[in-house]
This record gives structure tokens, sequence and C-alpha cells, in this order.
């Protein structure tokens, strides 16, 4: 599987050595990280969740893309779930390539992807006391109050 | 702004595997093409008949407004293009009279999607998700490609669409466009009718395994659960769930997963399927 999830932190050296390969001149990698800070709010902390057996098949389904589209040797991604503090690693990409630019090209896509297509979800708890599940609850506040309002 | 819409109910076929005439077969005391226009006309304000010159008088044709084929060839593209020639204004919810299954639910979605810069809006077919042709919204846009491709010597609506712009939309109910060809086809669609709208299902409902994920996870208040139903479709499980647990959440914001792979809200279920409502994601 090269596609995974760790409940734990994510240690990098362990999958930039799985992507050694005698053929490729080069490795590319994306780190996401814990932000202090989303669309305004103070962020103390999150949680990711995922649905797992979905995303590992959807996840390997992306790697196999981008091997299709870019000429690479190897791709892998790791994904955190659990709760994270500020500065955490939450996701991490790497390829190795015979040359940078399909590295740095197939990077991007599989990151990409990854955040569009992946059922997994995330938690913000906000210095403020609120939380929220990104980008799912904005569009919920208007009913939810309303439905405040009736009771 | 976009065309006004009409309805036109492809009444000109030869019903050749059928071996009688398909406009007159009769569901529930009612003929198939009353039943069609008697639909279409509860949602719009306009609908024809589309029908051969030599139908104009025929029993169960007559007395409905009609669109006769002025144009000549053969299939279902005659009677579309007829339309177009006799009202280029307008756009078509085009429908085809053997649909015994087709509801109101599914017209509802099918005109509230249409997009009017597309070619058309139509539907994917449950079978084989290619367009379905005969239960689409043909915009005038389609009428002068429409032409060319009948004056290339092509006669099939489907692969009209297929090269053309057309919105796609996933299927609603699982069985709502099967059309009926034979005789045999005509006596089970008979029955299933006769049985009622839960036909298929029964008295015998489903048992199906619903599991939660983030908001609504917290909204349902747990992590799985057995859901007891006679809906069909994961669109008809989500809106029965909706209205026990008041999720925030509408169901054009989700996607929906069937044991463990990514599914059409139509897709027909059976006992002992694996649900998920996969809410906005926001994985990295």
């Amino acid at each position: 599987m090269r596609f995974r999830f760790e409940a734990t932190a994510i240690d990098t050296n362990l999958g930039r050595h799985a992507l050694q390969d005698p053929a490729a001149g080069g490795y590319a990698s994306f780190e996401g990280w814990v932000r202090d800070h989303n669309e305004g709010l103070a962020v103390r902390r999150l949680e990711y969740e995922a649905y797992e057996a979905l995303a590992l098949k959807e996840g390997d389904r992306i790697l196999d893309e981008a091997a299709a589209r870019f000429p690479i040797s190897k791709a892998l991604c790791i994904h955190r779930i659990g709760a994270l503090a500020i500065g955490e690693l939450a996701v991490w990409v790497g390829v190795s390539a015979v040359h940078r630019g399909e590295a740095f090209d197939a990077c991007r896509y599989i990151i990409d992807e990854v955040k569009h297509r992946l059922p997994i979800w995330k938690k913000e708890y906000y210095e403020n006391g609120d939380s929220g599940w990104v980008n799912c609850e904005r569009c919920a506040t208007a009913p939810r109050h309303a439905h405040d309002h009736v009771a | 702004m976009s065309a006004p819409l009409y309805g036109l109910i492809l009444a000109g076929g030869l019903s050749a595997r059928m071996q009688r005439d398909k406009a007159a077969l009769t569901y529930l005391g009612k003929s198939q093409l009353d039943r069609v226009f008697e639909l279409a006309s509860r949602h719009l304000s306009k609908v024809f008949i589309s029908v051969r010159a030599e139908q104009t008088e025929d029993p169960a044709r007559a007395g409905k407004p009609q669109i006769v084929d002025t144009v000549a060839g053969g299939g279902p593209i005659v009677g579309i293009r007829s339309a177009f020639a006799q009202h280029p204004e307008a756009a078509w919810l085009v429908l085809a009279c053997d649909l015994p299954f087709l509801t109101d639910r599914t017209l509802t979605h099918l005109l509230a999607a249409r997009d009017p810069l597309r070619i058309a809006t139509a539907y994917r077919s449950t079978h084989d998700g290619l367009p379905e042709p005969l239960c689409a919204i043909w915009e005038p846009a389609a009428a002068q490609a429409l032409a060319a491709h009948q004056a290339a010597g092509r006669t099939c609506p489907r692969k009209f669409l297929i090269g053309s712009d057309t919105q796609l939309l996933e299927p609603l109910e699982p069985r709502a466009l099967d059309n009926i060809n034979t005789p045999e086809e005509y006596i089970d669609a008979g029955r299933a009718l006769d049985a009622g709208p839960r036909a298929g299902s029964g008295s015998n409902p489903m048992h199906l395994k619903i599991q939660y994920y983030a908001l609504l996870r917290e909204q349902a208040g747990r992590s799985e659960e057995t859901w007891e139903t006679n809906a069909a479709t994961p669109a008809a499980v989500y809106a029965e769930l909706n209205a026990r647990y008041r999720f925030t959440l509408a169901r054009e914001q989700l996607r929906v997963a069937v044991n463990s792979e990514f599914s059409d809200w139509g897709r027909a279920l059976r006992s002992g399927d694996a649900l998920v409502f996969i809410p906005p994601v926001a994985g990295g």
C-alpha cells in the first residue's frame, strides 16, 4: 500500500528512504503542516478523521494516476489521523523521478487530488472556544440558527 | 435568457418488437401515451405529441396537440427535428411514450437541473452510464447539429448526445427510465405497476448498514447503525435519514459510497449494502 494513514508522527526519513531508486536523479516532497489560523480564526489544535476503507483505495488510485501522467520512479503519500498540534506534520507526499520537473509536477498533482478527493475531514478547535468541521460548517450555520429560533 | 420549454411525447414509432402500437398499451386502465402526456402536462404548459402524417386521426392520438413529422427519414430524430422546425424558439423536453415507470420526481429533478447553455440535459442510463436521449431536455442550439448528424447518415439520438455538449445527471430512481419493447417486458411492467410504487422491495424491507463520519456522525449521534427501509436508492435513504436527524448538509453537498466505493445516488440498493454519506472533505 503506497497511500497510508498514521496515527502518530510521520517519519519522513522512512518515506524518503522507500523512494530511493538507482535510476532516480532526484526526489521532491511536500509537507502539509498544521497552521495556527484559518479564515480569520486563531486555531489551537485540530483532529483528522477518515473513512479509511475508501480513502486507502482512492489514495492508491491517485498515486497510480500520477505514475501514468508523469514519468516518475516511485510515489508515496502518508496522511495523519487523530489529534494534531500546531506545527505538526499533517500530510507528506514524496516522489522520486529521473528528472526534477516530473518529481515536482507529480508531487503537486498528488497533494491537490488528495485534498479534493479523499474522504478525510478536519475539525478545527479555535482559541475562542468554538470548533468546526472545515468546509462543512459555514453552509450549516444558517439552517441551524433558524432551527434554534423556532425552538 | 433560456428558451421556453415545451414537451414532446414521441408517439410515432413503429413498435416493431412489440408487434402492436406501444402508445395504446395500458397500465392501471390508462394508455401509455395518456400517462406520459398527463405527467408532462403537470410540469409544462405546452405539451405536444409527435406523430407520423398517417397517424393524426388515430383514436389514441387524435385530440392532443400534435407535431406531425415534416422531416424525412426514420427514428426519433425525425420527430425531434420536426418539433424544432415548427417551434424554432423552443427547447424541448423529449419523452418516449413507453416509459411506464417515469415519475414526477424524476421529471422535477431533470427540469431543475436544466442548463440552457448546453446542447442538452439528460440522465445517465442506469444500465451503461450513457445519456438517455428520450427523457431529456434538448435546447434550440441542438437543431442545426442534429440536422447535420442526420445528413451524415446517423440516426441514433443517443450517439448525438454522446458527441455533443450534454449535461449528464445521475439517475434518481433505478427503474424510472426503463422502457419496454417486447410483449414480455409489457407483462412484467404491468405486474410491477399493479403491485404499487414499492414493487421490487415489496413488503420485505432491506437492512442497510449506515456509517457516519465527521459532521454527520456528530449530528446523528452515532458512528453506525442498521437502517430498515424500502427506499430503493442512496438518494431516497438520505432523504429518510435527513428527516430523522435534520442534517445541516443538503444532499447536493455530499457524495455517497456503497460498499466502500463511490456510487451514484440512483444506484439500486440491496439488503446488506453498507452506505457512507461523505460530507465535503478537507484532507491535507
